[in-house]
């Protein structure tokens, strides 16, 4: 039970913190549980299907199938994110003013809400593919069904847990600074998505520069603790990356800040100039 | 953006070299336990893992020293390429079943 029950909680852990993450970030849309809702539902049914086609999935491509999925999956939640932070950067401040005026939820708009939609369902499917194997495995083994289900509900909500708590961290920052906060969050969890696509194509044998690791922080947080696995979802924090990783890693960064920054020059407000009075 | 990203990944195309020979071991996994547990290959060489999953159940090959992680179902094999490592030991796991699926890799 209490492997199951660890299984689940840390692969639900990194589900659950990213959705966490859009829940806050969208705060103030008024059809965002929706949004969310389907995201997940579209994820656990996604799940299911990777699932039962694991082994096709894993033989496909010359038997990199896999790393190319999990690349490609990965690397346009990238591209979903950075749609969104770049839109954020352009709108975020009205929508901040727009909140702190009414007190209250304010309508999309032409938000790229679909975008989050997608970040979601994709943490909630490569997160949910691997306990749904897990699950089969050990049902197949004739694990007994109850202690199974009980390690596996608690690992779950634990998850969810964590994931609310998360969530309510983040409310708790005043709406001024509170998309900033969350675009930058954003950010950071692309910028470690792209670095675990790099691995995933190193693995795969694509891309076979600058492979090994730079350094090794495994004394100072290793990532089987919870802790470093949260920082990994989080902020892409690994012990030991490689260049590659590296190089996705600040590529991401780089391109989604001067993105938002362009963006947000662009949409500053012009600055009107006083006029004199015009004497008649 | 998804064009960035893909204009992104093709100025790296140049960095993915052409196929090479790669010597190639042979790792089972038998009742949730990895054969051989402790695996030797030579450092500093690229080599390519075979994880042939004789069990019915699927299993999941993962590393955090060797930076990899693969699903492999019931009845099936993976290749996961690993390397060119630094003389050292890399311990790796199944991790669907960590309480048995343990074992090292051997760089020397």
């Amino acid at each position: 039970m209490l492997a199951t029950l660890l299984l689940v909680f840390r692969e639900v852990l990194e589900a659950a913190l990213v959705v966490g993450i859009v829940a806050a970030a969208t705060r103030g849309v008024a059809s965002r549980a929706r949004w969310i809702g389907s995201g997940i539902a579209l994820g656990i049914t996604g799940a299911v299907v990777v699932a039962i086609c694991a082994g096709w999935i894993a033989d496909a491509l010359g038997g990199s199938g896999q790393e190319w999925f999990n690349a490609t999956v990965l690397l346009a939640a990238v591209a979903m994110i950075g749609w969104h932070v770049v839109w954020m950067s352009k709108h975020g401040r009205e929508l901040a003013m727009q909140m702190q005026a009414v007190g209250r939820d304010v309508t999309s708009g032409a938000r790229p809400m679909t975008a989050l939609m997608a970040v979601v369902a994709i943490a909630v499917l490569r997160e949910g593919s691997e306990v749904v194997l897990f699950g089969y495995g050990l049902f197949a083994s004739g694990s007994s069904l109850p202690s199974m289900a009980f390690g596996a509900l608690f690992g779950l909500m634990l998850g969810i847990g964590l994931g609310v708590a998360m969530y309510v961290g983040l409310l708790k920052i005043p709406v001024r600074y509170f998309f900033g906060a969350t675009n930058g969050l954003l950010v950071l969890l692309a910028a470690g998505m792209a670095a675990n696509a790099a691995l995933f194509l190193v693995q795969a044998d694509v891309l076979r520069k600058w492979t090994e690791p730079l350094w090794n922080t495994d004394w100072l947080l290793s990532e089987d603790s919870s802790f470093g696995k949260a920082l990994h979802v989080l902020t892409g924090y690994t012990s030991q990356p490689s260049g590659m990783q590296l190089l996705f890693y600040v590529a991401t960064l780089a391109l989604l800040i001067v993105g938002m920054r362009l963006v947000s020059a662009a949409a500053a407000p012009k600055q009107i100039p006083m006029q004199p009075p015009v004497a008649t | 953006m998804l064009r960035i990203v893909l204009s992104a990944l093709l100025a790296l195309a140049p960095l993915a070299a052409n196929a090479a020979d790669v010597p190639e071991y042979t790792l089972t996994i038998k009742d949730h336990r990895f054969i051989p547990a402790e695996l030797t290959i030579p450092a500093n060489t690229k080599v390519k893992l075979i994880v042939v999953n004789q069990d019915a159940t699927p299993e999941e090959f993962e590393s955090h020293e060797l930076n990899r992680e693969k699903v492999v179902t019931g009845n099936a094999s993976i290749n996961v390429y690993v390397g060119p490592l630094k003389a050292g030991r890399y311990p790796y796991f199944g991790d669907f079943h960590q309480e048995t699926a343990q074992g090292v890799l051997i760089a020397r």
